[in-house]
């Protein structure tokens, strides 16, 4: 068997794997299932890297990048397609895919350009609110989707200023005071619903609406959550195209250059203040859009949803995945959403587990479980 | 060779002072074109501060600087770049996580296209031009050494001390610089070493025409082998300026660097 052909087996086998886990992971009701298929999955990740396979395997995943891409969309299109009637675990999916793209963008600020941003759940809640709004008014909902992002970026284009005079701590600490004040500006402004919230109108695509479930034949009816999980699995999917297009492009590299040595950078031309301010605003923009389709989705929103502390989930997908790693958050926003919504026992407990597991991280693995590859501008291509 | 006198950089009366340190006192300094000068002084004399005001790091307290006629003495460094003016840092600062590619093609910032549209629409016009600096960087690679020149895709953190100086001499000359600094390339290497680099560095000057250089440095023996002439700073002042020979036998030269009376 060629190389090539064995590559490919071992995606489509590893997609095939995944798609039945994920099923499996999310069907099972009982605790003590739950507990037993991730440490089977524990067990069989590290029997792996133990045996040198995992290498292997990543070998050959970075060899058919494109194939990579298509077999986990079928898998995840699988996955979706098998709980097509059950409103629960759609919803779940939903949500590790808007977060997802939602951490895509503080990956971009904070993996790529190494602006922190501990107010990501702010420019979330901007971009519901922004649904909120406008989600009465019969403006087309695709249309306010994007509203919601560019409304975060504008609001974003405020914190930058501040952001740009300050460097590491100070900076974190302004985006912390912005989303603090984000969230008592909402409870105090009534137009927006204070602290009770607003209701939202759901999703409606050229008389398509949404809310309602989708009768196929006289016996299959799909879930109104399927018209909300395909949205968002498109929506990651662009996301995780710009994304890459930005990684490996000049403007990544110089992403790059004003994290790793500002003073290095700005000898070399390097505009500081131009870079950060984009990647910023596009960090803002992607997690905007994300919070409109989520508040459309939920059809009911209130400022308790975007505290700090969800802000701080939000980084530490960021850092759990690795930071600039689009697969790593990918793989974190899947574990830390729905970890604590299967496995009931721990989550009471899911803040503290949270602060341990984000130690264990920093202290063993600080470049995040599926960390950053080199840049290779090109797939495939090595001069 | 006969070269064209022309006056690639005037510092007159720079000044830069940290509190009440005096770090540069009133610097005079001409280069002209192909011109190699050596900086030299002991410890904090001043020597790195001049590199960072020109390459505007610092602003200047006083006096001015001209650059190929212009007066750039308030440039950002950005701007300074662009006009052509490139260096090496004294403790190198290379990106360590990002490949030897990566890190040369931040020096030639100038000539990419940054766009928006372009880097993330025109993704085939992009990639011909990644594909056309990338001859361009591993040519330039190969005159320091073709082994390096193999390894473009590999992190710099991974690399012995003089690969990581190679690297960010040719970040600098992959910009097509009219003057390039360099400061104290040979701090951590090994005499062979250095005498290596120093080749390197004429034999690329023999390439780019016109390519003038200030070198700051201790190692005397690469002083006198490369610069047409020296210039002696103590406590921020220039004390002495000529051919090597005459600096070393100068009396305050001496003082300066084994203390006086």
């Amino acid at each position: 068997m060629t190389q090539s052909l064995k590559d490919k087996l071992i995606i489509l086998l590893l997609a095939a794997l995944g798609a039945a886990f994920l099923v499996t992971f999310i069907a099972i009701e009982e605790q003590a299932e739950i507990f037993a298929l991730l440490v089977f999955a524990g067990v069989l990740i590290i029997a792996s890297a133990k045996l040198g396979l995992t290498d292997k395997i990543s070998q050959s995943l970075s060899r058919n990048e494109r194939l990579l891409n298509l077999s986990s969309i079928a898998a995840m299109l699988v996955v979706i397609f098998w709980f097509h009637e059950d409103h629960f675990p759609l919803l779940m999916i939903a949500t590790v895919l808007l977060y997802v793209v939602a951490c895509c963008g503080l990956n971009m600020q904070f993996g790529y350009t190494g602006v922190v941003n501990f107010a990501g759940a702010a420019f979330f809640g901007v971009g519901c609110y922004t649904a909120a709004v406008l989600g009465g008014t019969g403006t087309p909902l695709l249309l306010v989707i994007a509203l919601g992002g560019v409304m975060a970026a504008i609001v974003g284009s405020i914190l930058i200023i501040p952001v740009l005079r300050t460097r590491g701590h100070y900076a974190a600490v302004v985006t912390i005071a912005f989303g603090l004040l984000f969230r008592t500006f909402l409870e105090v402004n009534d137009t927006l619903g204070g602290p009770q919230g607003l209701p939202v109108s759901g999703m409606n695509l050229f008389g398509w609406d949404f809310n309602s479930n989708i009768q196929i034949t006289e016996n299959i009816e799909f879930s109104f959550y399927m018209n909300y999980v395909i949205l968002a699995l498109i929506m990651v999917i662009l996301t995780f195209i710009l994304m890459r297009r930005i990684e490996r492009s000049w403007i990544g590299l110089n992403f790059d250059a004003v994290r790793l040595d500002e003073t290095a950078a700005a000898c070399y031309g390097i505009n500081i203040k131009r870079w950060k301010i984009l990647s910023f605003t596009l960090g803002n923009f992607l997690a905007g859009i994300a919070g409109a389709l989520f508040a459309m989705m939920l059809g009911f929103i209130a400022p308790s949803n975007f505290a700090f502390s969800d802000s701080l989930i939000l980084v530490s997908i960021v850092l759990l995945g690795g930071m600039g790693s689009i697969w790593g958050t990918i793989l974190a926003a899947g574990l830390v959403v729905l970890l604590p919504e299967k496995l009931q026992v721990i989550q009471e407990y899911r803040f503290l587990l949270y602060a341990v597991v984000m130690i264990l991280i920093l202290l063993f693995r600080p470049q995040g479980v599926l960390p950053r590859n080199l840049r290779s501008y090109i797939p495939g291509w090595r001069g | 060779m006969e070269q064209q006198q022309e006056t690639v950089l005037a510092f007159k009366g720079l000044t830069r002072r940290f509190g009440g340190v005096v770090a540069l006192n009133e610097f005079d300094m001409e280069l002209t074109n192909g011109q190699i000068v050596g900086l030299i002084g002991p410890n904090g004399s001043g020597k790195t501060t001049s590199f960072n005001v020109l390459t505007g790091i610092y602003e200047a307290n006083g006096g001015s600087i001209e650059f190929l006629g212009q007066d750039i003495t308030s440039w950002p460094a950005q701007k300074v770049y662009e006009a052509g003016v490139a260096r090496t840092f004294q403790r190198s600062r290379l990106c360590l996580e990002l490949s030897i590619f990566d890190n040369i093609m931040i020096g030639a910032h100038k000539r990419l296209n940054h766009g928006f549209m372009f880097n993330v629409f025109k993704r085939k016009a992009l990639q011909q031009q990644i594909k056309e600096n990338y001859d361009e960087a591993r040519k330039l690679l190969t005159i320091f050494d073709p082994e390096l020149a193999d390894k473009m895709f590999e992190p710099v953190g991974s690399l012995r001390m003089i690969d990581r100086r190679r690297i960010e001499i040719c970040r600098a000359l992959i910009s097509h610089p009219r003057l390039l600094l360099l400061d104290e390339p040979s701090a951590g290497m090994t005499h062979e070493e250095t005498r290596e680099l120093m080749d390197d560095i004429l034999e690329v000057r023999e390439m780019i025409d016109g390519l003038s250089i200030i070198l700051v440095e201790h190692e005397m023996g690469m002083i006198e082998r490369v610069t047409d002439k020296c210039i002696v700073l103590n406590f921020g002042q220039k004390i002495c300026e000529g051919a090597y020979r005459e600096v070393a036998s100068n009396k305050l030269v001496q003082e300066a660097y084994l203390g006086g009376e």
